[in-house]
C-alpha cells in the first residue's frame, strides 16, 4: 500500500517536470535550439502571476487567462527580436546567449521584487485531497497539475498533426532550408514556436508558484529535471516528455521509499540507465542527421 | 592589441591616480564622509571591509545591509575617535553572490587592493567561512557573525585547543538550539515522538549528527527522534517522510529546512492528512515572507529567535532600542523586520568599537589586541571573546517562539516569543500553543 501510494505520488510529481520540460522538448524539437533561460522563464511566469496577484488578488489559476498569452507575446518578440539572430549551423551562440539571458533574468527579478521567497496562494486548493482508505491520499492540487500536462500534451499533439502550422512546424523541424523554398517563413515559425513553449512555461510557473516557494535564483534547478525529462522521452516527442516526467517522479518516489538521501538520486540514475540503453531516449522524433 | 594596451594603460592610470590620492588625500571617501574637505593624510580614513550575499539564494539574509550601513554612517557622521584622532569611516560593502568561492575572492580583494583595516562578513557560514579564511592566510583581522558557532569553526578546521589567530566570530551554537527546542516543547502536551528533516547540506549533517547534533540530547530528554534520513536540498516530493512519519506516530516535527522545502513538506503534509502538535524548523522560518508563503498554515509554527524588536538591547552606536530600529527599517524598506536586521547593525558597532579603541590602526597586531579585548553592548546583546566555547567564538542569546497570525496588522505574521529559559534577560511576550 505504502509502495502504491510512493508511485502515485510519483505519477502526480511528475507531470509538474513533463510540464516544465514540454516547451523545451516543443524548441528543441522545431528549431534545435537548448534554451538554458527556460528554467528562468518559468519563474518569470510565476513572477508575472504574483504581480497580478498582488494588484487584482484574483485566483492565480484565473490570472492564467492574462499570463498565457503574455508570455506567448513574450516568447514571440524574443524569438524574433534575439534568438532568430543566434540560429545557424553552430549550435553555441543560441546556448551562449540563453546563458545571458538566463543571468539577466534572474538580476532583473531580484532587483524588481527583491530576494524574498514568495508563493502564489491559492486558498483552500493547495490542501484539499481525496482520501482512497485511510493509507493514500491524493492531493486536488497535484491532480489537476498531472491532468494539465496531459491535457497540454494532447493540445500540443492536436496542433502538431491536425493543423497546417503543425506541418510547417514539422517541415521546418525536418529540413528548413528545404521548407523555406516551399515558402515557409522559418523567422516566423520559430517566433510562433517559442510563443507556444512559453505559453505552456506560463501554465508551469504558475503551478510551481502554487506548490512551493519561489525566489529569482531558483530557475536553473527547475531546468535540469526538464532536461532529463525531454531526453529519457526522446528528442522532440511530446509524449515521451510526459512519459520522461513520470519516470523521473516515480523514480524519485520510489528511491525516497529506500532512502530519503535516495531520492533525486534515483531520478538522475533513471535518467543515466535510459541515456545508456538508448542514448536517444525512449521515444525519440527527431534524429539529427 | 592595442585595445588591450589602452586597457592596460587605463588601469595604469587609476593605480596612479589611486596612490597619488592616498598620498595626498583621500579623494576616494570624500563622498562618504559628508563632504569633508578632502585635504587629510590617508591615514586618516579607516577602511572596513564587509563582505555578504547580496545577491543570489543566500540575498534575503542581506536585505537590510544598505540599511544599515546608511544608518551607522549618519549616525557617526562618517567619523569615528581612535587614538586621539578622528578618523574618515569607509566602509566597502561586497557581493558575495552567494557562493563561497566568490566570497574568497572579493575578501582577498579587500585585503590585497583595498587594504582594507578590519575585514567582517556576515550571513551563512557560505559568506563567513571563506572570507575568515582569507583573513587568516593574509593575517587581517576579521570579525564576523550571523552562523552559528560550529559550522564556522569546525566548518573551517578549528582545532578548539589552539583555535584561530586573526578571526573572531559572535553567535550562538547547535546546543542552543536544541535547549530552545527542548524548552518550546516541554511547554506542550505530546506523545514526545519527534520526526526529523535534515537535508544532505553542512546545516542538516550538523544537526542530525548522531552524537553532536539532535538525536543524544532529544533521547537524553525522553524524545524519541523519528529520523529518516538526509534528503537533497530543493526535494520536489515529501511523502516518504510524511508517511514514515504517520506510521510511527509522529506528533512534533522539527529539522533545518530550506523554505521552499518546509512549503513542500507542509502543504503535502496537509494534503496527506499529516497534523503534527508542533512545528519547530530551523532556517525555513526565519523570514516572515517564507511564514506569509504557508498562507494561513503558518500559524503557530515556531522557531528559534535570535534578535526581535522586544529584545531589550539598544545600539551602542544611534541608542535606538531593539524596536526603534525594526521601525526605522520598515519605514526606510517597507519590509517587516527580519532577524539579520538587528545582527547586520551589530556587526559594524562592533567593529566601530574595535576601531576606537586600538591604538594604531595600520598595526594590525593593535587591531587584534583590540577585538580580543572587546566588550561592548550592542543591538544584538552584550559581545566578547574570551568566556565563549572556543577562543574566538563568542555567544549570544537565543531563545524561542512561535509565529502568529495578526489580522489586524500590517503583516500578516508577527514573531512572537515563548521561551526565554535559555535567555531570561529576553522577555517572552505570549504562551506557546498547538497548532490548529
Amino acid at each position: 500500500m505504502e509502495w502504491l501510494d510512493a508511485i502515485i505520488q510519483g505519477v502526480l510529481l511528475g507531470g509538474l517536470y513533463a510540464l516544465f520540460a514540454t516547451g523545451l522538448s516543443l524548441i528543441f524539437g522545431v528549431m534545435r535550439l537548448v534554451n538554458i533561460a527556460h528554467g528562468d522563464l518559468i519563474v518569470l511566469s510565476a513572477f508575472l502571476g504574483l504581480a497580478m496577484f498582488n494588484g487584482t488578488g484574483v485566483h492565480p489559476l484565473i490570472s492564467l487567462i492574462v499570463i498565457v498569452p503574455v508570455m506567448a507575446g513574450i516568447g514571440y518578440a524574443l524569438q524574433r527580436g534575439i534568438l532568430n539572430l543566434t540560429l545557424g549551423r553552430d549550435i553555441l551562440p543560441p546556448l551562449l546567449v540563453t546563458f545571458g539571458l538566463s543571468i539577466i533574468i534572474q538580476n532583473v527579478l531580484l532587483e524588481v521584487f527583491s530576494a524574498d521567497t514568495q508563493r502564489l496562494k491559492a486558498g483552500a486548493l493547495e490542501t484539499a485531497s481525496i482520501a482512497i482508505g485511510d493509507q493514500i491520499a491524493i492531493g486536488w492540487f497535484p491532480l489537476i497539475v498531472f491532468l494539465s500536462a496531459v491535457g497540454v500534451i494532447a493540445l500540443l499533439q492536436l496542433v502538431l498533426f491536425r493543423t497546417r502550422l503543425g506541418t510547417a512546424f514539422r517541415a521546418t523541424s525536418d529540413d528548413h532550408e528545404t521548407a523555406a523554398l516551399m515558402g515557409i517563413d522559418n523567422r516566423h515559425v520559430f517566433g510562433l514556436a517559442m510563443a507556444l513553449a512559453l505559453a505552456v512555461v506560463a501554465l508551469a510557473g504558475t503551478f510551481m508558484a502554487i506548490r512551493t516557494n519561489f525566489s529569482p535564483a531558483i530557475g536553473p534547478a527547475r531546468l535540469l529535471y526538464a532536461f532529463e525529462a525531454v531526453i529519457i522521452g526522446g528528442l522532440g516527442s511530446l509524449w515521451g516528455t510526459l512519459a520522461g516526467g513520470v519516470i523521473l517522479g516515480v523514480a524519485q518516489a520510489i528511491g525516497a521509499k529506500f532512502h530519503p538521501g535516495g531520492q533525486i538520486l534515483a531520478g538522475h540514475v533513471a535518467f543515466l540507465i535510459v541515456l545508456v540503453l538508448r542514448p536517444n531516449g525512449l521515444f525519440p522524433r527527431t534524429r539529427d542527421r | 592589441m592595442s585595445k588591450e594596451s589602452r586597457t592596460a594603460k587605463r588601469v595604469g592610470t587609476t593605480r596612479r591616480q589611486v596612490l597619488k590620492a592616498g598620498a595626498a588625500g583621500a579623494v576616494g571617501t570624500a563622498a562618504i564622509s559628508a563632504g569633508f574637505p578632502s585635504i587629510v593624510r590617508a591615514a586618516d580614513t579607516v577602511r572596513i571591509g564587509y563582505v555578504s550575499p547580496r545577491t543570489g539564494p543566500l540575498a534575503p539574509f542581506a536585505v537590510s545591509d544598505e540599511f544599515n550601513v546608511a544608518t551607522v554612517l549618519e549616525a557617526i557622521g562618517g567619523k569615528v575617535d581612535s587614538g586621539g584622532n578622528s578618523l574618515n569611516v569607509e566602509i566597502i560593502v561586497k557581493d558575495s553572490q552567494s557562493n563561497p568561492n566568490r566570497a574568497a575572492e572579493v575578501a582577498s580583494e579587500l585585503i590585497l587592493s583595498d587594504e582594507v583595516h578590519l575585514l567582517c562578513a556576515g550571513n551563512t557560514p557560505e559568506t563567513t567561512n571563506p572570507v575568515a579564511d582569507q583573513a587568516e592566510i593574509n593575517e587581517v583581522p576579521c570579525i564576523t557573525t550571523l552562523c552559528p558557532w560550529q559550522p564556522y569553526f569546525f566548518g573551517r578546521g578549528g582545532n578548539p585547543a589552539e583555535g584561530f589567530q586573526w578571526t573572531y566570530h559572535y553567535f550562538w551554537g547547535l546546543e542552543d538550539v536544541i535547549a530552545v527546542f527542548l524548552n518550546l516543547w516541554a511547554k506542550i502536551e505530546t506523545n514526545k515522538v519527534v520526526g526529523g528533516l535534515f537535508p544532505n547540506d553542512g546545516d542538516g549533517n550538523a544537526w542530525g549528527h548522531p552524537e553532536l547534533g539532535f538525536p543524544k540530547p532529544l533521547a537524553g530528554a525522553g524524545y524519541t527522534l523519528i529520523d529518516p534520513g538526509r534528503y537533497q536540498n530543493l526535494t520536489d516530493d515529501f511523502s516518504a517522510h510524511i508517511s514514515e512519519f504517520k506510521e510511527n506516530g509522529v506528533e512534533i516535527v522539527t529539522g533545518v529546512v530550506l523554505p521552499p522545502d518546509f512549503t513542500t513538506f507542509w502543504t503535502q503534509a496537509a494534503q496527506q492528512g499529516f497534523r503534527p502538535k508542533a512545528a519547530t524548523v530551523g532556517k525555513a522560518l526565519l523570514f516572515p515572507e517564507a511564514v506569509e508563503a504557508l498562507g494561513d498554515a503558518g500559524h503557530n509554527l515556531s522557531s528559534e529567535i535570535w534578535w526581535s524588536p522586544s529584545h531589550p538591547f539598544t545600539s551602542s552606536i544611534t541608542g535606538q532600542t531593539c524596536g526603534e530600529l525594526a521601525a526605522a527599517f520598515t519605514a526606510a524598506t517597507g519590509k517587516q523586520w527580519s532577524q539579520p536586521v538587528g545582527y547586520g547593525h551589530s556587526i559594524f558597532e562592533v567593529a566601530l568599537d574595535v576601531v576606537s579603541r586600538a591604538e594604531d590602526i595600520n598595526d594590525t597586531e593593535a587591531m587584534l589586541a583590540s577585538i580580543v579585548a572587546t566588550n561592548v553592548s550592542t543591538i544584538a546583546g552584550p559581545v566578547s571573546w574570551g568566556s565563549g566555547p572556543v577562543k574566538n567564538v563568542a555567544k549570544m542569546p537565543l531563545v524561542g517562539g512561535q509565529w502568529r497570525r495578526t489580522p489586524d496588522g500590517s503583516f500578516a505574521y508577527d514573531l512572537t516569543i515563548t521561551s526565554n529559559e535559555t535567555a531570561p534577560d529576553v522577555p517572552t511576550n505570549a504562551e506557546m500553543e498547538l497548532i490548529g
